[in-house]
């Protein structure tokens, strides 16, 4: 996937005025938050669970080479093989590897993050085997030639009628001519013709949502039974995981489970929760024969090391995003990369380093409601911060920044000379703007008065100055 | 529980380049409530530009400056959730590596408040204040909620002003757009978002926006003036001290504006006009 981080501030500009952007943007803003408020508040232990959650994740953490070898033995012991791939190019490198070795010509695919991470469908593409999306949200970008806009629902930027031109489009080469136009028949249609790719293909690739130590197993949580399909019906099964996604036993990921659904859609619990063990056991009745999974580091060994490790108890649920009012502007293309909004915003300049990605700490104004729905308490403003110090550090903000606020900390620890120079300030200020109390324009204030009017200070004089006269003449 | 603490009042560079009144009406509450209200003559800014901008070094500067001027006093107090939020929540965690700092700023953090939520949740105050004839809705700053646990404490204060009507925005919990340097470094979004605030604002049918926070207030208020929306914003401490008889933030200078005439005259008003 293209890295377009350093774009971030043009392409907000653009998609604040992309019509059609916007309308998909407000439904789903409306649709996802009002219900998972409404879910949270249906669980009166929500943040009992929360708690616990995070404790037994920070423990997965402090614990994760053990956790991560015990989930391979097991998956061993199953008769699967556990692959370990240090860089995003590794894993695609590994799973092309096992795509030629099945003689694969198509390959259906769940939905995973980091898979995008690995640009695996690029990859595939590249080796000559075709992938073929079977989330309906991927399905409909890859129609597109789009990366995905959000991490639970990928086409979440498309709105109903771009959906109907998209598959018009696309499906007549299936004898489907018709423009349809209704929700479900849309997503009818779309089951009609995947069916027929889930039946084609020669390997499945999932994510997993959790790797479950004790048991070698993961689990696949969709809407949609997509996961399941690719999971079963292909000879050839393949997940690829971010090692954090590991979890001790089935007791801790079912306490994930609570939290998760209702995070990222106000569910309780999503329509196909599954539990994969592997491959085909003597006396299944389905299953694939090889199973194999791809563990992928990517920096997060980076992440786990240093300032940034709560980020790993993330489990992708999509609720910063939703409630982020900058994610809700400009939508998830903006931000550049696979992964937008809040998270995105921590993630990203790991993965594909801060100096490509230097916009996007700061395209926040650590409001804190992210870190509040949060159901893995992950203190997101916290960690944007570390990567504005990082920024700061490094010079990779702009010099005008640096410079005002260099000037500005240089005042403010001088009281004696901050008192003198904010009293000039404010009685020419003062003087300026007095007549309509505001301005409409000013010198080196540009970026606030283009939308806003500035109000003029109050009087020709600051509030020390007033109080320390008041206190002589009382 | 002493029932004369002492107050350092940190005032904010806002409050005290933009909008003294705001000042003068926090010492007025205050000593109603019944607080010996002290102003540091070394203050000058909380560090939070400095900080949100990754800066650390000039942030604990600020921030050991800040300390020493006021843990002298039982209290520390600001009309201000933000800063407020900045000195009680983030200045320990900047001397993570200097025992005796953290240590300092740790006490120094549990005497921090904000305004409104010091005279109702610390000194219990019952406010007389005069009356203010006006339909009122009230902006939760997202560092007040979030950070300070304000949300009924304003609300409770004004209602209790007479002729005082309590019309709430919807998403009051969403963010003004305002965020420090947010708003003049990604001015695109924030103009969204403050668009979107001051439409909420004017659909509530209230005459008069008011909150906590000086920075969210300037942003709002640019904005519906921008848009010719015609409401008034004070900050909530005006209100509650009956102190607006001085022009509304952004609006035309002029001593006689705006609602009741107050019988008494204050000392910002005295000042400003003299000036």
């Amino acid at each position: 996937m293209e890295t377009k981080t350093l774009s971030f501030k043009r392409a907000a500009t653009d998609a604040l005025k992309d019509q059609e952007l916007q309308r998909a943007l407000n439904y789903a803003k409306d649709g996802f938050i009002g219900k998972r408020t409404q879910a949270v508040a249906k669980l009166p232990e929500w943040q009992t669970i929360r708690s616990d959650a995070r404790e037994m994740k920070n423990h997965v953490l402090e614990n994760l080479d053990h956790y991560l070898l015990a989930y391979e033995s097991a998956v061993i012991a199953n008769g699967g093989m556990v692959h370990w791939a240090e860089t995003a190019e590794e894993a695609a490198n590994i799973i092309v590897t096992l795509c030629k070795d099945a003689g694969a010509q198509t390959v259906a695919k769940g939905k995973s993050m980091v898979g995008e991470e690995a640009d695996l469908n690029g990859a595939l593409s590249e080796a000559g085997i075709s992938p073929i999306e079977t989330d309906l949200g991927e399905y409909i970008i890859q129609l597109a030639q789009e990366p995905p806009s959000h991490i639970i629902a990928p086409a979440i930027h498309k709105t109903r009628e771009q959906v109907t031109d998209l598959f018009h489009e696309h499906h007549q080469q299936y004898g489907l001519h018709e423009k349809v136009v209704d929700r479900a028949a849309l997503v009818a249609e779309a089951r009609t013709v995947l069916r027929e790719k889930f039946i084609a293909a020669d390997v499945g690739i999932t994510g997993a949502n959790f790797l479950i130590a004790e048991t070698g197993q993961h689990i696949l949580v969709t809407n949609e039974g997509n996961g399941d399909l690719t999971s079963v019906l292909p000879k050839t099964q393949i997940v690829i995981a971010g090692i954090e996604k590991v979890v001790p036993n089935l007791d801790d990921a079912s306490a994930l489970l609570r939290l998760l659904a209702r995070s990222a859609t106000g569910q309780h619990f999503s329509n196909y929760t599954s539990l994969m063990s592997g491959p085909r056991r003597a006396g299944d009745i389905d299953g694939p024969e090889q199973f194999h999974v791809v563990l992928v580091d990517n920096k997060r060994t980076d992440m786990l090391a240093g300032e940034l490790r709560e980020m790993l108890r993330c489990f992708r649920c999509g609720a910063c995003l939703n409630h982020c009012p900058v994610y809700g502007s400009v939508g998830g293309h903006a931000y550049g990369w696979v992964y937008p909004g809040p998270m995105g915003s921590v993630v990203t300049p790991v993965m594909v380093g801060i100096e490509n990605a230097p916009d996007l700490p700061h395209a926040c104004t650590l409001n804190g409601r992210c870190a509040e729905v949060c159901p893995m308490s992950i203190p997101l403003p916290s960690l944007l911060r570390k990567h504005r110090q990082t920024t700061f550090e490094k010079q990779l903000v702009s010099n005008a920044s640096r410079y005002g606020l260099k000037i500005w900390a240089a005042f403010a620890s001088r009281p004696k000379l901050y008192r003198a120079v904010t009293l000039v300030i404010v009685q020419v200020l003062n003087r300026l703007g007095r007549r309509r109390g505001r301005f409409k324009k000013l010198p080196l204030a540009g970026g606030w008065t283009r939308s806003r009017d500035l109000p003029a200070p109050q009087t020709t004089s600051t509030f020390m100055q007033l109080y320390k006269k008041h206190r002589q003449n009382p | 529980m002493n029932a004369n603490p002492s107050v350092g009042l940190f005032v904010t560079c806002l409050v005290d380049l933009y909008r003294p009144n705001v000042g003068f009406a926090s010492i007025a509450l205050l000593e109603q409530a019944g607080c010996t209200v002290v102003v540091p003559e070394t203050q000058t800014c909380c560090g939070q530009p400095a900080y949100n901008s990754g800066d650390s070094s000039s942030t604990r500067k600020l921030a050991q400056a800040t300390i020493m001027a006021f843990e002298s006093f039982d209290y520390v107090v600001a009309p201000s959730a933000s800063c407020a939020g900045m000195l009680k929540h983030h200045y320990a965690e900047l001397f993570e590596d200097d025992a005796s700092w953290f240590e300092r700023a740790s006490t120094f953090a549990d005497r921090v408040f904000e305004l409104t939520s010091f005279l109702v949740d610390v000194m219990q105050v019952n406010l007389s204040s005069k009356p203010f004839d006006s339909s009122v809705t009230y902006h939760d700053s997202c560092s007040g909620l979030r950070e300070m646990g304000i949300k009924t404490q304003p609300r409770s204060l004004l209602t209790s002003v007479d002729g005082v009507t309590l019309n709430e925005m919807e998403d009051t919990e969403v963010c003004c757009g305002f965020g420090g340097t947010f708003c003049v470094k990604f001015p695109d979004i924030s103009e969204r978002m403050v668009t979107d605030k001051a439409a909420l604002a004017k659909q509530s049918g209230a005459a008069v926006l008011t909150g906590g926070d000086l920075g969210c207030l300037m942003n709002i208020s640019g904005r519906i003036d921008r848009l010719d929306i015609p409401m008034r914003v004070y900050h909530v401490a005006e209100i509650l001290a009956g102190m607006t008889n001085v022009s509304a933030i952004g609006a035309e200078q002029s001593a006689e504006q705006g609602s009741p005439q107050s019988p008494g005259v204050n000392a910002a008003s005295i000042e400003s006009k003299k000036l």
